[in-house]
C-alpha cells in the first residue's frame, strides 16, 4: 500500500503518480491523506488502481475513470465520477451536482444524497444513491441506470432518451416525457444485482420504475407545449 | 381603352415575395425554418476593409523572393506541446454525422498537405479523421457525444465548444434520418431519433466552473495539449477575457456568418455579432490583460480568401478558421450538381437543407450512394489547392505592406469603406484618419 499526503505533495504529482500506477495495471492500493477539497483528484486513471481518499474532495473527482476503484472517505464535489468509462467510484458521503455527468460505464455509489442534476446526460453509467437526489436528475439520460433509495426532486428525468430510473421513495415530479413504467421481472433481476454490488439494504420490490414515453424522439409541432 | 395613367405595381420592401413565402409555408406546416450555414443577410464584412499598400512611409517586400513567414504556433500559453502549424488558417470543428466519413478524411487530407490542422466536431472522434489529420483538434461539447480518455489523448489539442457563431445560446438537432447505426453508436442513442445538442455544459455553468473543468481536462492528459475555448460572436470584450481567465490556451471566436449543421433561420439571421465586429474588442481585451500574442486568437466566420485573411490578422487575430469554405472547396454546392438541387427546390449556391440528409454532392450525408459521389482524396486535394491559394493571397497582401511576417500585419495598415466598418473595427475611414467614436475630425 502506498500512501501520499497531500499536505505536502503537489496535485499534479498525485495523479501523475495514481495515473502511471494504473497505466502498469500494477493492482496496487494507494492512500490519499489530506485531499483538502482538491479538484480533480484521481482523474484520467486507466488500470486496476484501487484508491483511497481520507477526506472530503472537490470537483470532478475520479473523473473519466476505467477500471480503477476510488473510495472517497467523505464528501465530493461537483461532477464526480464525470463522464467515466468502466470501473468503481464509492461516495461514502454527500455528492453536490452533476454526479455521474455523461458518464458511459462503470458504477458509481453515492452513500449519502446526490445534489442536482444527478446523472446528468448519462450514457451507460450505473448510478446507485443510498440517499436522495435533487432537482433535475437524469436530465436528458441516454444510456444507464439511476437506483435511488431515497425521494426525487422536481423534474427527474426530463427529456430522457433510453437510461432507466428506479426509485423507492417519492417523487416530487417528472420531467418532460418522463413516465412511471410496469416494473418486469427482468427489471427486478437488474436491480437485485446493482443493490448487491452497491451494498445498498433494499429490496427491489419496493422501488418504481421509470423511462421515457419516446413522444418527443421526433420532432412533432404538436408536442412543442411538453417542454 | 382607358389612358389614365396608372401607378405602377409596387412590391412591399417589408412584406418582400421572401418574406410571404416564408409567411405562407409557416402557416402551412406550423414549424420554423431549420438549415444549415451560417447568416445570408449582407452584414458589414472584411470586404469593407481596404489594405493601404506601401508607400513613401513603407518599404514593400518582393513578391516571389523576399520571405514571408505564415507559420503559427498555437497554444503557448500553458501547453507542453504546442500545435505548430504552417499557415495561419485551420479547418473548424464540423461533426461526423453532419458530414460523411469521406468528408471529414477529406477536410484531414487536404488540412495536412497543407500543414494545418483540422477539428472534430459533436459525435466524437473517428478513425477516417484521426487517421488523415496530422494535426486534430478535439471538440469537448455539451454533449459529450463518445466523449472518452483516450480519444482526449489521442488528440493535438482540445477545444471546449461553449458556443459557435451560428448560435451563441443555441444546441443543435441532427434529424433522425441522419442518425444511421454507425452515427447512433457513436452518440449512445437509438437509430432514427431526432438527436438534440444541449446548449450548455452538463457539468459546469461559467467561468469559475470552467477554469476547473480545464484543470480536470489538463490533469488527465498530463498538461501536454492546448486547450482552445471557443465562443460565438456575443459579447467579445468579456468572453475573451474570461476565456483567459479560465485558462484558455487560445481563444476562439466565431462571427455570425459562421456555418451550423442545423438551426432555426431565425436564430441564425437574428443571433450574434458579425464576425467583423468581434475581432477589434477580443484583441482589446487580450491587450488590457497583456495576453496579445501570449493567448492566441483564432477568427471564424465567414472567412472566404486570403484578403480576409490578412485582414482578420492585421486586426489583431493569430490564426483564422474555416468551415463553409472548406466544403465549398470539396464540391458543396457545386453547379455540376444543379439539376439535382433543383429537384430539391433549390439552386446551387442556395442549399442550405444540410440537416435533411439528402446532400447531392455527397458532402454532408450519411447515405451510402451519394457518400460515394466524395473521392476523399481528390477532395482531399482540392482543400489543399484552396488553403495554398489563401495562403498565397496572404503573403501577397502582406508583402506589399512590407512584412516579412503576416502576423507583422497590422490596424495601421488598413482602411474602412465603410462608417459601420470603421466604427467596428476602429480603423479609419477611407480618406480620413478618423472613426466613429474617436475626436479630432
Amino acid at each position: 500500500m502506498q500512501t501520499i499526503d497531500m499536505g505536502t505533495t503537489e496535485l499534479r504529482e498525485v495523479n501523475s503518480a495514481l495515473q502511471a500506477a494504473a497505466k502498469a495495471q500494477a493492482n496496487e492500493e494507494y492512500v490519499i491523506e489530506n485531499p483538502r477539497g482538491s479538484h480533480a483528484l484521481a482523474v484520467g486513471l486507466d488500470g486496476t488502481l484501487s484508491v483511497r481518499v481520507k477526506g472530503p474532495t472537490g470537483y470532478y473527482t475520479a473523473g473519466m475513470n476505467k477500471l480503477a476503484t476510488v473510495t472517497v472517505e467523505g464528501s465530493a464535489g461537483p461532477g464526480v465520477a464525470e463522464n467515466m468509462m468502466s470501473g468503481t467510484v464509492v461516495i461514502e458521503g454527500d455528492a453536490s451536482q452533476y454526479a455521474g455527468a455523461t458518464g458511459r460505464g462503470g458504477l458509481l455509489v453515492i452513500k449519502g444524497n446526490a445534489s442536482s442534476r444527478c446523472g446528468i446526460s448519462m450514457k451507460g453509467i450505473d448510478i446507485v444513491v443510498h440517499g436522495n437526489i435533487g432537482h433535475m436528475s437524469a436530465f436528458m439520460a441516454q444510456r444507464g441506470t439511476l437506483v435511488v433509495l431515497g425521494d426525487a426532486g422536481d423534474a427527474l428525468g426530463d427529456s430522457l432518451y433510453e437510461a432507466r430510473l428506479f426509485v423507492r421513495g417519492s417523487v416530487k415530479s417528472l420531467g418532460a416525457d418522463c413516465v412511471e413504467k410496469e416494473m418486469r421481472p427482468e427489471h427486478i433481476e437488474l436491480l437485485k444485482d446493482l443493490l448487491a454490488r452497491a451494498g445498498a439494504d433494499a429490496k427491489p420490490e419496493e422501488f418504481k420504475r421509470y423511462g421515457s414515453s419516446r413522444k418527443l424522439y421526433n420532432f412533432n409541432i404538436d408536442h412543442a407545449d411538453e417542454y | 381603352m382607358d389612358k389614365t395613367p396608372r401607378t405602377e405595381p409596387r412590391q412591399s420592401w417589408t412584406f418582400s415575395r421572401e418574406t410571404n413565402a416564408e409567411i405562407r409555408r409557416a402557416a402551412e406546416t406550423g414549424i420554423y425554418d431549420i438549415r444549415g450555414g451560417g447568416s445570408k443577410r449582407r452584414l458589414p464584412h472584411f470586404d469593407d476593409l481596404l489594405f493601404l499598400g506601401a508607400s513613401m512611409s513603407r518599404y514593400p517586400l518582393e513578391g516571389y523572393r523576399e520571405k514571408c513567414d505564415t507559420s503559427v504556433v498555437l497554444g503557448t500559453r500553458f501547453a507542453k506541446k504546442p500545435i505548430e502549424l504552417k499557415i495561419p488558417i485551420t479547418i473548424a470543428g464540423m461533426s461526423f454525422g453532419a458530414l460523411s466519413g469521406p468528408a471529414k478524411e477529406a477536410l484531414g487530407r487536404g488540412a495536412s498537405l497543407a500543414g494545418t490542422s483540422t477539428t472534430t466536431g459533436d459525435g466524437g472522434m473517428t478513425e477516417e479523421e484521426r487517421g488523415h489529420s496530422e494535426k486534430l483538434v478535439y471538440q469537448y461539447l455539451p454533449s459529450r457525444y463518445g466523449m472518452n480518455p483516450d480519444d482526449l489523448r489521442r488528440a493535438d489539442a482540445i477545444e471546449v465548444v461553449v458556443g459557435q457563431g451560428a448560435k451563441p445560446g443555441g444546441g443543435g438537432m441532427l434529424l433522425g434520418q441522419k442518425i444511421t447505426e454507425r452515427v447512433a453508436g457513436m452518440r449512445d442513442l437509438p437509430i432514427g431519433i431526432d438527436q438534440r445538442s444541449a446548449c450548455r455544459h452538463p457539468d459546469w455553468t461559467g467561468p469559475d466552473d470552467l477554469e476547473i473543468k480545464i484543470l480536470e481536462l489538463r490533469e488527465i492528459t498530463n498538461w501536454e495539449k492546448p486547450i482552445y475555448i471557443k465562443v460565438g460572436g456575443a459579447r467579445p470584450y468579456y468572453d475573451t477575457a474570461l476565456a483567459v481567465k479560465a485558462g484558455a490556451d487560445v481563444v476562439v471566436l466565431d462571427g455570425m456568418q459562421g456555418g451550423t449543421a442545423a438551426t432555426q433561420d431565425v436564430f441564425i439571421e437574428n443571433v450574434g455579432q458579425p464576425t467583423l465586429a468581434c475581432i477589434r474588442p477580443a484583441v482589446q481585451a487580450l491587450q488590457d490583460l497583456g495576453m496579445h500574442r501570449k493567448v492566441q486568437l483564432v477568427v471564424s466566420g465567414g472567412i472566404r480568401n486570403g484578403a480576409d485573411v490578412a485582414k482578420a490578422l492585421a486586426l489583431g487575430a493569430d490564426a483564422v478558421s474555416i468551415g463553409t469554405a472548406a466544403l465549398i472547396a470539396l464540391g458543396d454546392n457545386d453547379p455540376k450538381w444543379e439539376g439535382e438541387y433543383q429537384k430539391l427546390g433549390t439552386t446551387t449556391g442556395a442549399y442550405d437543407d444540410w440537416h435533411e440528409g439528402r446532400d447531392p454532392a455527397g458532402i454532408t450525408t450519411q447515405d451510402p450512394e451519394l457518400m460515394k459521389r466524395l473521392d476523399p482524396i481528390e477532395g482531399g486535394r482540392r482543400l489543399r489547392n484552396y488553403l495554398n491559394v489563401m495562403t498565397l493571397e496572404c503573403q501577397t497582401l502582406a508583402r506589399a505592406c512590407g512584412k516579412s511576417h503576416v502576423h507583422n500585419l497590422e490596424p495601421e495598415d488598413l482602411c474602412a469603406l465603410t462608417m459601420e466598418a470603421a466604427a467596428m473595427t476602429q480603423v479609419p475611414l477611407a480618406g480620413t484618419n478618423w472613426w466613429p467614436g474617436k475626436g479630432g475630425f
